[in-house]
Parts: structure tokens; C-alpha cells; sequence
């Protein structure tokens, strides 16, 4: 069982990440990160390929279909929480399981 | 700071891929014994605060962007075993999810921000966190040494692209240029990396810190609370 006061803090944390990831992100700079801009300024950015997933549904931080920016960023956002959550909620089952 | 596919070659890839996977069957082992009732839902919590704290891309130079890698933020709130646990879900997901870093690259992504950024992070931390508790409070070394770790920790991640671009790297411009320009254009992101750990772990110490791995789970000399 989860005590009262952890599960405040709990709620209050989860809260802020939906927060940053559905609402924040879409202020978020878009210019190229370090190594894309390092790759850019001395040329090996040429071998870069194409992402095998480029054309998924959530590529990019965005939902393919949505043309709001705000919404589209936002939902993509929300989603990799949820999705981020979840997953490491299985591997965290995963290993308390195998104590037993 | 996501590789994507292309950059390096398959080899080298494959390689780090292997050793990715054997380094998280010892993470997953290991992080099996320290898991308590206490620190599970806190790793969750955690993956998914990186998550959206790495969307957050901040302008560092012109025309450059950095965003927390988040291992220095992950090892002092969950230690180190839990922290390469919650980089590598982050990773798979922007992989596997959002195409944020190439498939064939998802062994050196998770090599150099799950293991370099976070073991890096917890030998900086440990250190500095000894060395200031016998001087101040607890708590305000816990946020020093966090903030100093998590600083040296981006240059440190952008180094082993730098090593793994030296081994494998598919462009031939010379890798001491390519070491130059990754160490000065990650030194500023680590700068931001700083200010978001800084303000993160002072937020969580000073309502919760007893839920603050560094704080009691590394031991120090005389530390006062």
C-alpha cells in the first residue's frame, strides 16, 4: 500500500511531468541539439539516415493527422508519459516478481 | 545527444548493443535487490519526469539546442541501477515511439546516456558529497554535489559518442575536431543540465528527502541533517 503522504508527492510529481509534456513542450526551442548542430557544422550530419520510424504515427513529437501544433506536440507528449510510465512500470513488476 | 542511425557504423553499433544488453542484465539483477516498496513507484515517477523534461529542448548558443540528459537528476533521487533503468526506458520510447534516435543506435544511445551519463554522474556525486558534508548541512551538499555531477556528466556523454565516432564512425573528419566541438557545445548544455538538476533535487530534498537516495542511501562521515 502506498501511504497518504508518499501518494500526494506521487500525484503532485506525475502531475508536473503531464504538465512539462503536454503543455510546456510546445515553447520548447527547436533548434538543432548539440550533435545535430556539431554534425552540422563539420559535415557528418551528410550520413545521417532517415528514421526507420519516420513516418509512425507519433513521429517527431507530433500526432500525424493533427494540425494544431499546440495540440498535436501536447497529445504526443501526454502519450510518452503515459507510454514512459507504463513501461517501466512492467520492468519494475518484472523484477520484484523474480524475488520471490 | 540522440544518435541517429548513420553516424556509426554496424559494427560498432552491434558491438555497443551487446554490451549494452549485458551491462542491463547486470543493472536488472542488481536493481532487483536494492527495489523496496519505497523506491518502486519512485522509479516510474522518475522515467517519466526525464521524459518530459527531455522535450523541453532550451536555446544554449545560436542556432543550438540542449535538453537534460537526466542521469545525474535519476542517480541521486533512485541510485544508480534504477537510474540506468529509467534513461533506458526514456531511450526505447523516443526510439521506438516518437523516432528520436535511430533503432540501429538505440545500443549507443543507451551505452552513452544510461551508463556513461549515469555512472559518471554517481562517482562525481559520491565524491563531492563526501567531501562537503564534513563542512555544511546535508541537505545543501546533496544539491551541490548533484548540480556539479550533473554538469560534468553531459560532456562526458557527448565524449563517448566522440570515442564511438573515433571507432566506427562512418564520415571521415578527423575526430580531435569532432572531440572539440561536442566537449565546447556540451559543457554550455551541461550548464542548463545543472540549473534543472539544481532546482529539481532542492524541490524534492526539501519537502521529501527521505525519499532522496543520496541523502540516505551514501554514506558520509559526519553528516549533519
Amino acid at each position: 500500500m502506498i501511504e497518504k503522504a508518499n501518494r500526494k508527492f506521487y500525484l503532485i510529481s506525475l502531475l508536473v511531468s503531464i504538465g512539462l509534456a503536454g503543455i510546456v513542450s510546445y515553447y520548447a526551442s527547436s533548434s538543432p541539439d548539440g550533435l545535430e548542430k556539431v554534425a552540422g557544422d563539420i559535415g557528418f550530419i551528410e550520413t545521417a539516415k532517415d528514421h526507420t520510424l519516420d513516418n509512425s504515427a507519433l513521429a517527431d513529437y507530433g500526432v500525424a493527422g493533427i494540425e494544431n501544433e499546440r495540440l498535436s506536440v501536447g497529445i504526443a507528449g501526454i502519450v510518452g508519459v503515459i507510454a514512459t510510465g507504463a513501461l517501466m512500470y512492467l520492468i519494475v513488476k518484472f523484477i520484484s516478481r523474480k524475488k520471490k | 545527444m540522440h544518435i541517429p542511425d548513420g553516424f556509426i557504423d554496424i559494427p560498432t553499433s552491434a558491438g555497443a548493443a551487446l554490451l549494452t544488453m549485458a551491462g542491463l542484465g547486470v543493472t536488472l539483477k542488481a536493481a532487483k535487490n536494492k527495489l523496496d516498496e519505497r523506491s518502486a513507484p519512485l522509479i516510474g515517477l522518475v522515467a517519466v519526469f526525464i521524459f518530459a523534461v527531455q522535450m523541453l529542448n532550451f536555446p544554449v548558443a545560436a542556432g543550438t539546442s540542449g535538453h537534460l540528459l537526466g542521469g545525474a537528476l535519476a542517480v541521486v533521487l533512485v541510485g544508480p541501477y534504477a537510474a540506468t533503468l529509467a534513461l533506458t526506458v526514456v531511450l526505447l520510447i523516443q526510439g521506438l515511439l516518437f523516432a528520436d534516435g535511430g533503432l540501429t543506435a538505440l545500443g549507443l544511445n543507451i551505452f552513452n546516456m544510461g551508463f556513461v551519463g549515469v555512472w559518471v554522474s554517481y562517482g562525481i556525486f559520491v565524491l563531492i558529497y563526501k567531501l562537503l558534508a564534513r563542512f555544511g548541512s546535508n541537505k545543501t551538499s546533496v544539491v551541490i554535489a548533484s548540480a556539479i555531477a550533473s554538469f560534468i556528466s553531459v560532456p562526458a556523454a557527448a565524449s563517448a559518442f566522440v570515442f564511438e565516432y573515433w571507432i566506427g564512425g562512418v564520415a571521415t573528419y578527423s575526430t580531435t575536431t569532432v572531440l572539440g566541438a561536442m566537449v565546447g557545445t556540451h559543457i554550455l548544455i551541461g550548464i542548463g543540465e545543472a540549473v534543472i538538476t539544481f532546482l529539481t533535487i532542492s524541490a524534492v530534498i526539501s519537502t521529501r528527502k527521505d525519499l532522496v537516495y543520496g541523502a540516505n542511501k551514501v554514506k558520509t562521515k559526519s553528516a549533519k541533517s
